[in-house]
């Protein structure tokens, strides 16, 4: 085969009965509980509120725990059973820890046409972790990878924790993403 | 409240011309001025909120015949007459059981589109606008805009501006001493595809998992909270203000027949100049990626074009000269889609995007309909296999058995979205996929996609 070779990619599926990983917080704060329940009176449905407390739940916990989950289901009122349905539908609720920086590489059409899986290859060297998988052992790093981000004009596209996009990134803008991450230029995941 | 955060941008969106009367800048106007999400600046500059005050000296009824009058159609993708679509909604706006909601489709996440943030970016007052004359339009009581939720920049953007509208009395109670109340809230997604499918996005709007629904009954009867509601696109909603304020016979004489208006192209891949381009419907596609976007960036020729996003079938050499509106690229057996072009040129292995594009859709897939969560995911292992050299030749006719099994057998068009790529590339490239087959390697050398990327 004449095709190079893409950085494995772990395939770690969570056998049945198996559980997500814990996080060390097990309720919200009482801030979120009132920011949550303020949210929920913006809907004619509480239901309404089940993304937007997943995202309070996102930033308090770290990322989407089954404790989170459940706090959650708690804080509206709501089924557990529909929250942890909620939470597996939609990637961008983080099911296992991240790193302090969360890089979403885009890999779809547009962006592999302008070198994405060159550029993804780069990811994970410098930050020495494997897509999908855990935070890099200082706790900086974790790499993902995504479809479209909607930022095809100007591919490859990469994405920093949910929040900043970075644009045309060949390895020398990609070093400067990764010092300005280090810098405190980009607000760190969960913050 | 945080700072707006406001991004250098390095999409195109002007070239010589632009902003003439032959080639009119309805929607981009304001494009590259990153204060013009500052209401003043949107009112003093680009005729803000004008249309909005005219419209609501109008009934109701007659804003919606001017947006019939211009032929307007959905932006989104299926190229629906929006006029039409308000009109589907409930008559009787004296009947106070019945809420009624406008809902602005912003999820926007089909590969090789990237117009609504452009929109959003440097526009967002004219969907604000927008929202409020088809709010008046339809009596509703609220609107929400749906945004997917990696434009968080965006997002808060957005909400800084609403809030301007509100401070200025155009939102709120008793707007403008109509005493009509109206407001809108938006309302962040979570990262799935499949929730810019309208009935998927009222699923997730309302704290669900982004599953499309049965239908009939259609959002217009019962939509979003079980209310009557509408679901717009971003750029359909912004394309109201420009239609109220020049009137809608006006507006009708721009693009080509049935096709009226203005759109917003987004160009990506081998091209010189990518970026986004208002261009009135029915221009030339070759005009576009020849003449605006400079041609192939490689030096190597253009093989194929995706007119419309992934989900339409692709274009060879043949019909690069396809006017590009709904009608025609429907004629020559595409789509517009989303206008969102993917231009590829010759060092492109056919067989990689199609297995990229397929794994697209089995993830994207929400897992509800059989033939759509199964045949994605089965056409992606054939795929597969062609593509590492295991493809038998009697593989390229289980694809084509397979592709009618999924399309039109589903509640929504995911699944029709998802054949559309590997139909049209089995027959235009066949031959590729056959030296795939034969060869056990690419028909061309060195193409740099890799099999192996997707997202997990």
């Amino acid at each position: 085969m004449n095709h190079p070779q893409s950085p494995e990619t772990s395939k770690e599926v969570l056998a049945p009965g198996q559980r997500l990983p814990e996080s060390e917080r097990k309720e919200f704060s009482p801030e979120a509980v009132a920011e949550i329940q303020a949210i929920m009176a913006q809907y004619p449905d509480k239901l309404a509120a089940t993304l937007p407390a997943l995202y309070i739940a996102q930033r308090e916990f770290g990322f989407v725990s089954l404790a989170a989950m459940k706090a959650v289901a708690r804080a509206i009122g709501i089924p557990e059973g529909h929250v942890f349905g909620v939470a597996t539908f939609y990637t961008m609720f983080q099911k296992k820890p991240v790193g302090k920086f969360h890089f979403s590489v885009c890999t779809n059409i547009s962006c592999a046409l302008r070198g994405a899986a060159q550029l993804l290859e780069k990811v994970c060297e410098r930050t020495g972790v494997k897509p999908g998988q855990g935070p890099s052992p200082d706790g900086m790093w974790s790499v993902e990878e995504v479809e479209c981000l909607a930022g095809c004009g100007v591919a490859p596209c990469v994405q920093v924790n949910q929040d900043v996009y970075d644009e045309l990134v060949d390895e020398q803008k990609l070093v400067e993403v990764m010092e300005a991450c280090k810098r405190g230029d980009y607000r760190p995941w969960a913050e | 409240m945080a700072a707006i955060r406001t991004k250098p941008d390095h999409h195109t969106y002007t070239f010589p011309g632009f902003g003439s009367e032959k080639f009119p800048n309805l929607m981009l106007r304001g494009a590259g001025d990153l204060d013009n999400w500052h209401l003043k600046n949107y009112e003093q500059r680009h005729e803000g909120y004008v249309a909005m005050k005219a419209a609501l000296k109008m009934e109701p009824v007659a804003v919606t015949e001017e947006v019939k009058a211009s032929g307007l159609r959905g932006r989104g993708g299926a190229g629906f007459p929006a006029g039409l679509k308000w009109s589907f909604m409930p008559k009787d706006t004296a009947d106070r059981k019945l809420t009624r909601y406008l809902v602005c489709n912003g999820d926007e996440g089909e590969p090789g589109t990237f117009k609504d943030r452009v929109i959003l970016e440097y526009n967002p007052h004219q969907l604000i606008e927008g929202m409020i004359i088809g709010g008046w339009a339809m009596q509703c009581a609220m609107g929400y805009v749906y945004i997917r939720g990696e434009f968080l920049w965006l997002i808060e953007k957005l909400e800084a501006a609403i809030q301007q509208a509100r401070d200025a009395g155009y939102l709120g109670k008793n707007i403008l001493g109509t005493g009509w109340d109206y407001d809108i809230l938006v309302y962040r997604g979570a990262g799935a595809y499949i929730c810019g499918e309208e009935t998927a996005l009222l699923n997730s709007l309302e704290g669900r998992r982004g599953e499309p629904r049965v239908k009939p009954p259609f959002p217009a009867a019962k939509g979003a909270f079980g209310q009557p509601t509408t679901v717009n696109n971003v750029e359909t909603l912004a394309a109201v203000p420009p239609i109220l304020r020049m009137g809608g016979a006006e507006y009708a004489k721009i693009g080509s027949p049935k096709n009226s208006g203005t759109r917003i192209f987004g160009v990506s891949g081998h091209v010189k100049r990518p970026g986004i381009y208002e261009l009135p419907m029915g221009t030339p596609m070759n005009f576009l990626v020849e003449e605006l976007c400079g041609g192939s960036s490689t030096g190597k020729k253009i093989k194929a074009i995706i007119p419309g996003g992934s989900s339409c079938p692709m274009l060879d050499e043949k019909d690069f000269d396809v006017p590009m509106d709904f009608d025609n690229l429907k004629a020559r057996g595409s789509m517009g889609g989303s206008g969102g072009l993917i231009v590829m040129d010759e060092s492109v292995c056919m067989v990689q995007v199609t297995l990229r594009l397929i794994k697209f859709y089995a993830h994207e897939s929400c897992g509800q309909c059989t033939p759509c969560r199964e045949g994605c995911n089965w056409l992606e292992m054939i795929l597969h296999r062609i593509e590492h050299g295991e493809g038998r030749m009697e593989d390229l006719d289980l694809i084509a058995s397979l592709t009618p099994r999924i399309g039109m057998r589903t509640l929504c068009p995911l699944g029709d979205a998802a054949c559309g790529p590997v139909d049209s590339a089995l027959q235009k490239f066949r031959h590729e996929f056959e030296h795939h087959i034969t060869h056990k390697t690419c028909y061309v050398q060195g193409s740099h996609l890799l099999s192996t990327l997707g997202a997990h």
